[in-house]
């Protein structure tokens, strides 16, 4: 009777084998997706421990001047909002050579990104760091609709419609918006970090921008209606779901509809 | 059992025939003894799985009232957590209605029906020879009533009404759609159309237009043309501006086409037409995001990686009077994916 | 008009009221003790079969609220960041239907999950039929209908997927544009014929809707009916056991078990269905916006069964050439339109394929063991991995940012994986496949090992082998290994070229490619032999040629 207790085992092995895979799965999901926690308020910057600030930290690529080395761009005129933007997100200082600078938890306290801005800011005219008014966020339906039309004009191509990134050339890739902050995201519109190009005033006004970033809180701060929202990917990952999970549980229905009853 | 013990026996595994000679093949050795279920022999065993099939229907007379309960209760608002709670709960009703059902019907069958294993003969597909012989006279002789073989002119004209008159159902699919005629080579663009922000349709003037900056760009009453989707199909353009002296190798043809830096690119992709719409300021790569066609602005879009094989059509741009970018004429070949007219 | 029986109680009645209009009885008789085999893979059908009702019962629904129109309207409803924005009405239908409409959303996404499945338990089904030879003859009509429906399934989700108007599925009709347009002489035309002029025009959905909602759901539905009608006059195929032969079916009647288990699996896998709409979101609709010719998203990709074309109009080079002044796009039209023609061909053709080179013209009920086929399963599992690779190309921009790669590293391994891939897979599926046959006829040979070392006399070591019992034996003898056809030379004995051998060297070529490597099943004598040498080793207390004991254990 080896013939017919093997074949009894097989299904529960079938489902224990299907559960390890969801767990392992979701495991790594969890820890693929991690958060960041980032504070946005402004504090006054001071220029001189900005300056010690900047030598002990970011002198050795940027140069002692800020004026750039052959392993990183002059800083002269890049403006407060790029500093604090790459500082507060954690990108500068770079850890090591890779196609482009990962988003990580920032080394820097508040004080210090303000110092390291005021600095840079003083070295030459550029982006300053975006007034507090065009930071709150909208809640009526209007704006939140022009920010989601210019966000599918002007962002979604790269970032994906509801800012989950994309992928660009040579492993280069536009980073999820997820938990980055409507200071950080202004940031980033003005002074167009590593690939991404600038929106300038003229392109996108104060108020677009505004609306764009009401809009993409909004759709973090909603739940998705329809359930688990499969990391809001698309298509491929309802198809992972579809084989992976949807027709693994059908053929486990269908293995115990056949099996033997004890 | 130890195979050494069972080393004389091998005449038990494998049966002789009456002379003692060996078939050339094993023999079937027919249906193994049937095992009985613990519901078969355990009244027990089986009152417990008429239990278990009753709560299961059971379940899923809860699963009902709770779907019913739900669409009701869990009416959505104007938010999206509403919805959500609504379209779980009735998922959940409905699902375990169903699942409860099902399970149930399955248990019953798995546990308390018969389940001795049945035999019943084949019978090969083919007809018997008589059968045969009995259809071919039918067809044969209802061949030789139609007098279809007799009668030539009646079968060919029959077989040339027949292969002519599915044509009418084809031409009356002519006026499915108009004509292409030129309508693939031309756009909205004309000299002096000023490009205008997409979508709003402000506008830009070239001073607007910083380096690493990139501009969504419609023709000018876009918006207010007949047909919008379709001319924007066509007419969508982006704009960027770098250093000119980026230009790997100077087309002279093209002297002109640009303004200070600026230049207008077709934003449709020459492969199957999505939309390029992502641009690496650094790199002055232009990158399609449905098949990756990578195109290089600082060789005038030319293709560098991907399936596209032409570059995207340059807009000739200039400026106008009043400082605002405009386009010195239409595209100089067509835009978007190839097609066979197309040269 | 006779009556023999009077009935007495209301069944009764509906009975004889049935029985005397429609001969009722005859049928119930007949059919009610039919016998189906029973195994988990015979449910796969079943199951894209009720993932199709759910697919009408969710869509009739759908159809109720869905307004197929490309007219502009404006949304205003619950979903905030559309409100007041212009689109079509298909779209703002869909929105309505999600957002305003209880339960809308829900069916929405059991419809479209079930879509999913339904495609992907077709596939499995017919991996299920490929690689156990069910296609054979006398069932090739049925694989034909078959792969038909399969087709017509990618049309009805294709067609279904376009509907919503939004963003994602207007550039996959964008992306269907420029293939159609791609085709020689023709393309331009059938484009505008299409889309009744330009793309997008104001035509195309009204048109893909009733594409989608009455002629391929029409077609679905007879050929069903033709594919179950089959079964049911054919009988259905039994794996191989002891007790089951190609004159016979083994198995559970009609009525009741067989009744009880398939209408109860229909519940389970709309059950299974309405969990994951509830549970798991599908399509997000809202979050694209209305079409516009000018946005996309980042991974814009087709649902999973258009992947593969998706994925090889990535690998492609950028092959177009111009041949007096008219444009040939091999680049869209290979990964477009030929592969996938080529790949539907052989799909169809393949049981006659198969049948020419094995000469083979009986009938077969009893189903083959993969193993016992190796170049079948080969040939199929090469064909599977070639269809992954151009899935997974598809995916290459998600690819690239969830493991950190290059998307440009990605298209270029995968552009050498899908042509090396396959004959890889086929070589090696073909040795795990006479590998697994010559276990097979060891284990049949020698029996299981027990893992109880002995030690004889002499000191030597061996493991004891249990001879397998004549059931669990049968499994692994009772094929046959299919041998290549001989044909008659070229050229008779005057000469004289034989008429067809040009097409009779190529048929041999693929008999011997299909059934040169093959392992011949155990036969009795060998049995005995083997058994007869054992028993004489002992007895003579030989250590060498003792093909029972395996050391090293």
């Amino acid at each position: 009777m080896k013939g017919l207790a093997a074949r009894r085992r097989r299904p529960l092995a079938t489902v224990v084998l299907l559960l390890m895979a969801l767990v392992v799965t979701g495991a790594a999901y969890a820890v693929a997706a991690p958060t960041f926690a980032n504070a946005s308020t402004t504090a006054a910057g001071d220029v001189q421990r900005g300056r010690d600030l900047f030598v002990a930290s970011c002198a050795s690529c940027h140069g002692a001047q800020a004026t750039g080395t052959r392993a990183a761009p002059s800083l002269v005129g890049v403006g407060a909002a790029a500093v604090d933007f790459q500082v507060s997100t954690g990108r500068m200082p770079l850890a090591n050579t890779a196609p482009q600078a990962p988003r990580k938890p920032t080394e820097f306290t508040q004080q210090d990104v303000a110092d390291l801005s005021a600095y840079v800011a003083s070295l030459g005219p550029g982006p300053a760091i975006p007034e507090d008014q065009y930071l709150n966020l909208k809640t009526d339906d209007e704006s939140l609709a022009k920010g989601a039309e210019l966000f599918r004009v002007n962002c979604a191509m790269c970032h994906n419609v509801v800012g989950a990134g994309g992928a660009l050339t040579r492993g280069k890739y536009a980073p999820p918006l997820e938990g980055v902050t409507p200071k950080q995201m202004y940031e980033a519109m003005v002074t167009g970090p590593q690939s991404m190009p600038v929106f300038n005033d003229a392109n996108l006004s104060p108020t677009d921008k505004q609306d764009v970033i009401s809009y993409l809180k909004y759709l973090e701060e909603q739940p998705s209606p329809g359930g688990f929202s499969l990391g809001s990917l698309g298509p491929v990952s309802e198809a992972l779901f579809a084989w992976a999970f949807g027709i693994v549980v059908l053929i486990g229905a269908a293995v115990w509809l056949t099996a033997k009853s004890s | 059992m130890d195979t050494r013990e069972q080393g004389g026996a091998s005449s038990e595994l494998v049966t002789r025939d009456e002379d003692g000679n060996l078939p050339d093949r094993f023999e079937n050795p027919g249906p193994p003894p049937h095992r009985y279920r613990l519901a078969d022999t355990d009244p027990k065993a089986a009152k417990n799985a008429e239990r278990q099939v009753a709560a299961l229907f059971g379940i899923s007379i809860l699963g009902t009232i709770f779907a019913i309960v739900a669409y009701f209760l869990f009416t959505p608002e104007n938010t999206f957590a509403s919805i959500k709670l609504s379209n779980t709960t009735l998922g959940l009703g409905l699902g375990l209605a169903l699942l409860g059902i099902g399970l149930g019907a399955i248990h019953w069958a798995k546990t308390l029906m018969p389940d001795h294993e049945m035999t019943e003969m084949r019978h090969p597909m083919r007809g018997t020879d008589e059968d045969r012989t009995k259809a071919l006279e039918v067809l044969e002789t209802g061949a030789a009533e139609s007098g279809i073989g007799r009668r030539p002119l009646v079968r060919n004209t029959l077989l040339g009404a027949l292969a002519l008159v599915g044509l009418p159902g084809i031409v009356l699919l002519r006026d499915l759609g108009p004509l292409p005629k030129d309508s693939l080579t031309k756009t909205l663009w004309a000299k002096g159309v000023r490009l205008t922000r997409d979508p709003d349709g402000k506008p830009i003037k070239a001073a607007d237009v910083t380096r690493g900056s990139i501009f969504h760009v419609i023709p000018q009453g876009l918006n207010e043309s007949e047909r919008p989707l379709e001319e924007k199909a066509k007419a969508a353009v982006l704009v960027i501006r770098m250093d000119p002296n980026m230009i790997q190798e100077k087309d002279p043809a093209r002297e002109g086409w640009d303004v200070d830096g600026i230049f207008a690119y077709s934003l449709i992709c020459t492969h199957v037409g999505c939309p390029v719409a992502l641009y690496e300021q650094q790199t002055h790569h232009l990158l399609c995001p449905c098949h990756q066609s990578t195109y290089d602005a600082t060789q005038y879009c030319k293709v560098i990686f991907g399936p596209a094989k032409r570059a995207l059509p340059q807009l000739p741009i200039a400026i106008d009077d009043e400082g605002y970018l405009v386009a010195q004429s239409d595209f100089k070949e067509p835009v978007g994916p190839s097609f066979w007219e197309r040269g | 008009m006779s009556q023999t029986t009077t009935p007495n109680t209301a069944a009764g009645g509906v009975a004889d009221f049935l029985d005397t209009r429609l001969g009722a009885s005859k049928a119930v008789r007949g059919l009610s003790r039919k016998l189906f085999p029973d195994h988990w893979s015979f449910m796969l059908g079943e199951i894209a079969l009720y993932s199709f009702i759910v697919l009408l019962l969710s869509g009739t629904f759908l159809t109720l609220f869905f307004v197929p129109s490309m007219g502009m309207t404006t949304y205003e409803g619950a979903y905030a960041p559309l409100n007041n924005v212009p689109m079509s009405e298909a779209y703002a239908s869909t929105l309505r239907l999600s957002f305003d409409i209880r339960g809308g959303l829900l069916m929405r996404q059991v419809h479209h999950w079930a879509a999913l499945l339904f495609i992907a338990s077709m596939t499995v089904h017919m991996f299920r039929v490929f690689f156990t030879g069910a296609f054979r003859k006398p069932r090739e009509l049925n694989w034909m209908i078959g792969s038909v429906l399969a087709l017509l399934g990618l049309g009805a989700g294709f067609s279904g997927y376009s509907l919503p108007d939004d963003l994602l599925s207007g550039n996959g009709l964008r992306i269907i544009d420029g293939v159609i347009k791609s085709i020689p002489v023709v393309g331009t035309y059938l484009s505008f014929f299409l889309f009744d002029g330009e793309f997008p025009g104001e035509s195309i959905i009204p048109r893909l809707y009733i594409v989608h909602v009455l002629l391929i759901p029409g077609l679905i539905l007879a050929l069903v009916g033709a594919h179950l009608g089959l079964v049911f006059w054919q009988k259905h195929t039994q794996y191989p056991g002891p007790g089951r032969t190609n004159q016979n079916v083994v198995g559970f009647p009609l009525l009741p078990v067989y009744a009880a288990k398939a209408g109860g699996f229909f519940f389970v896998v709309f059950g299974i269905m309405a969990l994951f709409g509830s549970f798991v979101s599908i399509n997000s609709v809202w979050n694209y916006g209305p079409y516009d010719p000018s946005p996309i998203s980042a991974g814009t990709q087709p649902d999973w069964y258009i992947l593969f074309i998706d994925g090889a109009l990535r690998l492609m080079p950028g092959w177009e050439w111009t041949v007096a002044g008219f444009t040939i796009s091999f680049n869209i039209l290979i990964p477009g339109l030929i592969l996938p023609g080529l790949m539907t061909g052989i799909l169809i053709a393949w049981p006659f394929l198969e049948s020419w080179a094995s000469g083979d013209r009986r009938e077969h009920h009893v189903l083959d063991r993969p193993r016992n086929v190796p170049v079948r399963t080969a040939a199929g599992v090469a064909a599977i991995v070639f269809y992954t690779v151009l899935a997974l190309a598809a995916t290459n921009d998600l690819l690239a940012t969830h493991l950190g790669l290059s998307i440009n590293d990605i298209t270029w391994t995968l552009r050498f994986t899908a042509i090396l891939g396959p004959p890889i897979a086929f070589w090696i599926t073909k040795r795990i496949c006479l590998g697994l046959q010559r276990h097979d006829r060891e284990l049949a040979l020698h029996g299981r090992e027990t893992g109880r070392i002995v030690r004889t006399a002499d000191g030597e070591y061996f493991e004891v082998h249990e001879p397998l019992n004549e059931y669990d034996r049968w499994l692994l003898v009772q094929h046959d290994a299919r041998r290549p056809i001989e044909l008659p030379p070229d050229v008779d004995e005057n000469g004289v070229a034989r008429p067809g051998a040009r097409k009779d060297r190529i048929r041999q070529k693929l008999s011997r490619w299909f059934y040169e490597d093959r392992i011949e099943p155990l036969t009795p004598s060998e049995l005995a032999a083997s058994h007869a040498e054992h028993e004489h080793a002992l007895e003579a207390g030989e250590g060498e040629e003792r093909p029972v004991v395996t050391t090293g254990r």
